[in-house]
């Protein structure tokens, strides 16, 4: 086992990236993505990481290269946040519709506007559909693992999908953390070379992206969406094998405290150690109160979410994004609609909270739980809330 | 992908949609979507070959004695042919007639 080093977050993403022995980065530098890609180009330039290191000059670009690269069975990397992702969209579709294994990691911040630099989940809930499988970070340590866990996954032949790995912006992507590092050789064991099952060849020319007839449109979307759904299965096996050999298990949905939870807080990514700390606290008071964290948010772990809500009254779902379409935060429609198939009646409250980088406090989540609690018992038909917002 | 009909299972579907055979192309029946075809009154032909470099569709072959004759699995009664032909030979005729 490597290791723990003092390092800021962003830049052991780098040092991932590095130990995945990548062949091109495509990168556009935006905030708070940027020293992920600074670091990278100092690796590149220093030469410890031999991969061409290309300086586009936007996201659109970015992605654009990548499609590009990873179509001639380079493994590929990018990164981005917020408008940056935005404007990668077009191309994400593409990049998922061929079937090419590229990992980007999204340092996720809010959609302008107003313009915010800050952290929220705007972005990743923007292009949650874009046929990428996604995963979302809780702290520095699974950030650096399941980066690798991402080229493992994505390069599988039985799923060949690009993949985003999300980590919130600043509130993770700048902060220092201790983390346990893989040497190379461990990562040698998890990681083998990449062989694209089919690429770009002047030997052999093939056509990539060729337009799709009505006769054939429909069979190709059901393909994609097959394959996705079947990810999920090689995604848990990958996590598998990553604990078997490095000691550090994931699941797709992680949950704290639940074992006899009457009120479960759900919620992604690094706002849920914050969750944590106030679970132990109403906990010690006598609360039973518990967390739901899915790690895997694409495709969606329907099941796993079944499992860990099957025994909750109160399910208190935390959007850190609003979707402007009048029915509140988008993780709630999805939890909403899975329960609905389940059969499953919990109390659901929406609270949409940490907009642009708005700070979400230990005593925010205590009274988060107070409220839905209260709101249960008296019977008030639930309407999704923006937390702490001024009146 | 492009085969005759195009009409075949999400599962044969190479992987992204990717059309591994190079060139085929000319297997797609562009022929379906005509409404009119052309044709061409040899006795006006000066063999010129502008219906031949024109079509978008390729269609003209030329046959042995230097005439462009219309191959209908690929015409797409586009009507370009008729345009430039310099001696107005062409003619576009209903399908069915
Ligand atoms: S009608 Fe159009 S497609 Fe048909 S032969 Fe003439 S130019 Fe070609
Ligand atoms: S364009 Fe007219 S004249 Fe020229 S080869 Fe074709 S049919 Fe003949």
């Amino acid at each position: 086992m490597g290791k723990r080093v003092g390092i800021e977050v962003s830049l052991a993403v780098s040092h991932a990236v590095m130990l995945a022995d990548v062949d091109v980065i495509a990168a556009y530098p935006i905030t708070p993505q940027t020293h992920i890609v600074e670091h990278l180009s100092e690796l590149v330039a220093d030469g410890l990481l031999d991969a061409e290191f290309i300086p586009v000059e936007s996201e659109h670009s970015a992605m654009s290269t990548s499609v590009g690269a990873s179509a001639a069975g380079a493994r590929t990397f990018t990164a981005t946040s917020s408008q940056g992702l935005a404007l990668m969209v077009e191309i994400m579709y593409i990049a998922s519709s061929l079937r090419l294994p590229i990992v980007m990691a999204v340092a996720n911040r809010a959609l302008s506007g107003p313009i915010s630099i800050w952290n929220d989940h705007g972005d990743m809930m923007l292009s949650r559909d874009t046929g990428w499988i996604q995963t979302v970070a809780e702290n520095g340590q699974e950030v650096f693992d399941l980066v690798l866990h991402a080229y493992r996954v994505a390069e599988d032949p039985r799923v060949m999908l690009p993949m985003i790995v999300n980590l919130d912006g600043f509130t993770l992507s700048h902060m220092i953390e201790p983390i346990e590092f893989l040497s190379q050789e461990e990562v040698n064991k998890y990681l083998r070379p990449y062989r694209a099952p089919i690429r770009m060849d002047p030997e052999n020319p093939i056509t990539m992206g060729p337009v799709g007839m009505p006769e054939v449109y429909t069979e190709a979307k059901k393909a994609q969406d097959e394959a996705l759904k079947n990810s999920k299965k090689v995604i848990i096996e990958a996590w598998k094998e990553f604990g078997d050999l490095f000691g550090r298990y994931y699941s797709p949905v992680e949950t704290y405290r639940m074992e006899d939870a009457e009120t479960a807080i759900l919620i992604l990514g690094s706002l849920a150690e914050t969750a944590m700390t106030a679970v132990d606290k109403m906990r010690d008071k006598g609360k039973k109160v518990g967390i739901i964290r899915p790690r895997l948010f694409r495709p969606f772990p329907a099941d796993e979410i079944v499992e860990a809500v099957k025994n909750v009254k109160n399910l208190a779902v935390i959007d850190r994004a609003v979707a402007l379409n009048g029915m509140g935060g988008p993780l709630s429609f999805e939890i909403r609609s899975v329960l609905y198939d389940a059969n499953l009646h919990p109390y659901l409250k929406n609270y949409i909270a940490g907009l642009g980088g708005r700070d979400v406090t230990v005593d925010d989540f205590s009274d988060i739980v107070s409220d839905i609690e209260s709101c249960a018992q008296k019977g008030v038909k639930p309407e999704y809330t923006i937390v702490n917002v001024r009146e | 992908m492009a085969k005759e009909t195009g009409i075949i299972s999400w599962k044969e579907l190479p992987l992204g949609c990717a059309i591994l055979e190079p060139g085929n192309a000319s297997e797609l029946r562009t022929g379906d979507w005509r409404s009119q075809h052309p044709v061409t009154d040899f006795d006006k032909c000066i063999q010129c070959g502008n219906c031949y470099i024109y079509c978008p569709d390729m269609a003209y072959v030329q046959n042995e004695e230097g005439f462009y004759e219309v191959d209908l699995y690929h015409c797409k009664g586009c009507g370009i042919c008729v345009r430039e032909c310099p001696k107005n030979a062409i003619k576009m005729v209903e399908e069915g007639h």
